[in-house]
């Protein structure tokens, strides 16, 4: 067997556009278990483009700014190796198979969606859909909730009350709750609460599929 | 609201885009508001069918937006929606990284974040909530959805299998 590549050793060349495109098709295509696990992988182990500290920096950017965490990836990555073109080709391998996969499943789901049997069916997937995102906010509380008692809490059970029970828009919630939140960590940081207590936590391979 | 549903489509993503912060997951109860609840774009059932079609394709969870998108106006309404909900936090990524080495370890840029992680764990815990009360129509349905937590908490299961068992309890007849 080959010697696995090291991944804190130096990052080898740069990718060509196509290159880029295809990784990220690849990554998007290879789904289950997550795109993240998979980015990682060919990034950091196969091609060795990023040693995993920039990886990790690339990443933790993508979770700082709003909107889904992989396609915002895709974009800071393209960037970095080829301008503005490399962030319209990751993104465009990204996003391009699952769109026309989704667009085909849309167009039955349309024509046959209201067969009896095929309802029966998600019925089912949907309840165990449901149940995986369940799996997951259970992951991210525990860590949180098994802690002294402080704002953190206060602010995750108000977003979901303003959110879930009382149906407000999620513009409005954002807009009272954030900058609350914002200033309560400016001014009373939570001890070794931040991001990184929630993402250390070991996701089992279920829980992390649904987190993409 | 508006006549046009593209540009109802259009508003209303490419505004959701920059407030679903924890990703698509944290936006799922704000577009059930809006496609069910406020413009009646499709019925509970269809969202919550929506979403595990979602999840059954490869790629990013996000792709649920182009479903809605394409059951309210087709073919151009799915395009509008993915280019509505993609577009304005990619074009944010991409200034961002641009200057994220400049603002990285900046102490407003880390209180920023950790303000904003309970904010999206209420949220995700939000999506959770109405897509049980959309997919838990009877008590069967509701123990699959426990069951599944279950399994998915405690063991390494690949999720595909959850799916295909749901599915074949679905499909039996008992949900």
């Amino acid at each position: 067997m080959p010697e696995p590549a090291d991944p804190s050793s130096a990052i080898s060349g740069m990718p060509s556009l196509g290159e880029l495109f295809i990784s990220f098709v690849v990554v998007s295509v290879s789904g289950f278990g997550g795109a993240l696990p998979w980015a990682r992988r060919m990034i950091v182990e196969q091609k060795r483009w990023m040693t995993t500290e920039e990886f990790n920096e690339a990443f933790a950017l993508a979770q700082f700014l709003p909107g889904p965490n992989v396609v915002n990836f895709s974009v800071v990555f393209g960037s970095r190796f080829g301008g503005a073109a490399g962030a319209a080709v990751a993104l465009a391998g990204l996003m391009g198979p699952p769109l026309v996969i989704v667009t085909v499943l849309a167009v039955l789901y349309a024509q046959f969606g209201d067969l009896e049997i095929l309802g029966r069916i998600l019925t089912g997937i949907t309840a165990a859909a449901t149940g995986l995102l369940i799996a997951v906010v259970g992951k991210m509380a525990l860590p949180l909730f098994t802690k002294r008692w402080s704002w953190p809490q206060a602010i995750a059970i108000l977003a979901f009350a303003g959110v879930a029970i009382m149906r407000w828009p999620l513009p409005w919630v954002f807009v009272v709750l954030a900058p609350v939140a914002v200033a309560l960590a400016w001014f009373k940081p939570a001890k070794k609460f931040p991001t990184e207590a929630i993402k250390a936590t070991k996701a089992t391979k279920a829980t992390e599929a649904i987190e993409r | 609201m508006n006549d046009n549903p593209l540009l109802a489509i259009f508003g209303y993503f490419a505004l959701l885009s920059l407030f679903a912060v924890g990703g698509a997951n944290a936006a799922i109860p704000e577009m059930h508001r809006i496609a069910v609840e406020v413009m009646h774009w499709m019925s509970d059932r269809q969202f919550a069918d929506s979403f595990a079609i979602a999840q059954l394709s490869p790629g990013p969870n996000v792709i649920i937006v182009t479903l809605i998108g394409y059951h309210v106006a087709g073919f151009a309404g799915a395009g509008v929606a993915t280019v509505a909900m993609c577009g304005p936090t990619c074009l944010l990524s991409f200034f961002a990284a641009r200057t994220w080495d400049r603002f990285k370890d900046a102490p407003w840029r880390i209180a920023i974040q950790a303000g904003l992680v309970p904010v999206s764990l209420g949220l995700i815990a939000a999506s959770a909530f109405v897509l049980a009360r959309a997919a838990d129509k009877n008590i069967y349905a509701a123990l699959v959805t426990a069951l599944t937590v279950a399994v998915a908490s405690f063991t390494s299961v690949n999720p595909l299998w959850l799916f295909a068992a749901g599915g074949i309890l679905g499909l039996s007849g008992w949900l």
